[in-house]
């Protein structure tokens, strides 16, 4: 199968492919807001996010030479009227979706079952190829669940998840802010793994406190799965044990950033798109650069070849940065429409475009 | 019956012509419309059943007081209108 980009905009869903240069192929939902989209690899189904806004969050699904189809939205069930639920700034959480803020597949041993996290943060899981889906009360429950707070969002959202290539069942979660999340049973238990991480912008007895840690954005390493990279608000922190995080410190130009990538084959190799933390958010001195360690973060490149230096205020979110199982190609697209691509590990970029609406995420077949 | 418009923007995310509906209330009006449209329900409510936050319905030329759980009274005669608070970019 020709491999393509998916690539989810503000105003659309953009599907890339390489005829010579890799081009539009096709243009899908334009005018409306996709705000993440998947692949699953393991019959080439393609969900799309939809944020209707006035009408609320929708999702659709494609089966391979058919249409796109509705599907069934991850829904809260009802709230008991006696409940009131609250996150940890003590703000009221809504029982209701306001968006699918991760979306990935199952194992390749359990067919049809995909994940799904939203903000507010609950995880949804669905055994029917998104026919239908179900709460994950279990973490919902969780009393250390009501402590997460929303980070840039209103509410706390669950942004990341990895399913472990060793077993299944055993799926981490990426919570902003929440830290980082641990099941071995495929949802019946949930456990914090997130020591070692620091939040500076907390009074000082709270800054390593693991329940209320900023992560951005979580990868785990296909080829070696206790190693673990977060993007994280405070800088970047790697995991070598799969429970416990250590601070990379003096990455050059800035830590700060959202997004996070990691070679399938190479742990010690990550890159990472920074920006000035954490107000401003907007590349250091307006020139975009994506960051590259090949050591396990003791040392860092910084590749401009073919990224705009001068006046560039081009942000990458979390999911608007990916790579592929070759782990030299990799793609990123920014809030002003812009869409790069290497396929030398970042060395040399090209521009795809740079007139898209605000790009949200991106994501090889 | 009642008579219930939906906004045009509505219609190109699911069909939803206007239709003529029971009910004492614009909860029971809406409940009987959604029977026959399931689908249409998720656009115009949330999963707790409350009116979605950017929307806005006119019951016989008043705004719905009750946004959470549509008990404003609605006839056999009653037009209702589910619009929306058009916005963003």
């Amino acid at each position: 199968m020709t491999q393509e980009l998916l690539v989810s905009t503000r105003k659309g869903f953009f599907t890339l492919a390489r005829n010579g240069q890799w081009q539009i192929r096709n243009a899908d939902f334009l005018g409306d807001n996709v705000t993440l989209a998947m692949h699953d690899p393991r019959n080439g189904y393609r969900y799309a996010a939809l944020d209707h806004g006035h009408f609320g969050v929708k999702l659709h699904r494609k089966k391979p030479g058919g249409a796109w189809e509705e599907i069934a939205t991850p829904a809260y069930p009802p709230k008991p009227d006696d409940v009131v639920d609250t996150d940890g700034w003590g703000k009221v959480l809504p029982w209701t979706v306001m968006r699918v803020w991760a979306l990935e597949p199952g194992g390749p041993d359990q067919e049809g079952l995909l994940w799904c996290g939203t903000i507010p943060g609950a995880l949804f899981r669905s055994n029917d190829h998104g026919e239908s889906w179900q709460w994950v009360k279990s973490l919902w429950d969780h009393p250390s669940r009501k402590r997460w707070m929303g980070g840039g969002a209103d509410f706390p959202g669950i942004h990341s998840i990895c399913v472990d290539p060793r077993d299944s069942n055993t799926v981490r979660l990426g919570v902003s802010c929440g830290g980082v999340w641990r099941t071995r049973d495929c949802g019946e238990n949930w456990e914090l793994t997130a020591n070692g991480m620091r939040a500076e912008f907390l009074p000082p007895e709270q800054q390593g406190d693991p329940e209320i840690q900023d992560a951005h954005m979580l990868v785990q390493s296909p080829s070696s799965p206790d190693r673990m990279w977060v993007q994280h608000h405070n800088g970047i922190f790697r995991c070598d044990d799969a429970q416990t995080w250590t601070e990379i410190l003096d990455v050059p130009p800035s830590s700060f950033g959202f997004a996070v990538a990691v070679h399938p084959r190479e742990p010690d190799t990550a890159w990472f798109v920074p920006g000035i933390k954490d107000e401003k958010r907007y590349p250091v001195d307006g020139a975009l650069v994506v960051t590259r360690t090949r050591d396990a973060g003791r040392s860092f490149d910084v590749l401009t070849n073919g990224l705009p230096q001068q006046h560039a205020y081009d942000v990458v979110y979390r999911h608007a940065l990916d790579i592929d199982d070759s782990g030299d190609r990799l793609a990123f697209g920014s809030t002003t429409g812009g869409l790069w691509l290497t396929e030398d590990q970042g060395d040399h970029w090209r521009e795809i475009s740079h007139t898209l609406p605000p790009v949200h995420a991106v994501r090889f077949t | 019956m009642a008579e219930v418009h939906f906004t045009a923007n509505l219609q190109r995310h699911v069909p939803c012509p206007q239709m003529q509906a029971d009910g004492g209330t614009v909860r029971e009006v809406l409940d009987s419309v959604f029977a026959e449209n399931e689908l249409l329900r998720g656009y115009v409510l949330d999963e707790q059943g409350a009116l979605r936050k950017h929307m806005g319905i006119i019951v016989d030329g008043v705004v719905l007081r009750d946004r959470e759980r549509l008990s404003d009274p609605a006839g056999p005669d009653s037009r209702i209108y589910v619009m929306q608070a058009l916005s963003g970019g």
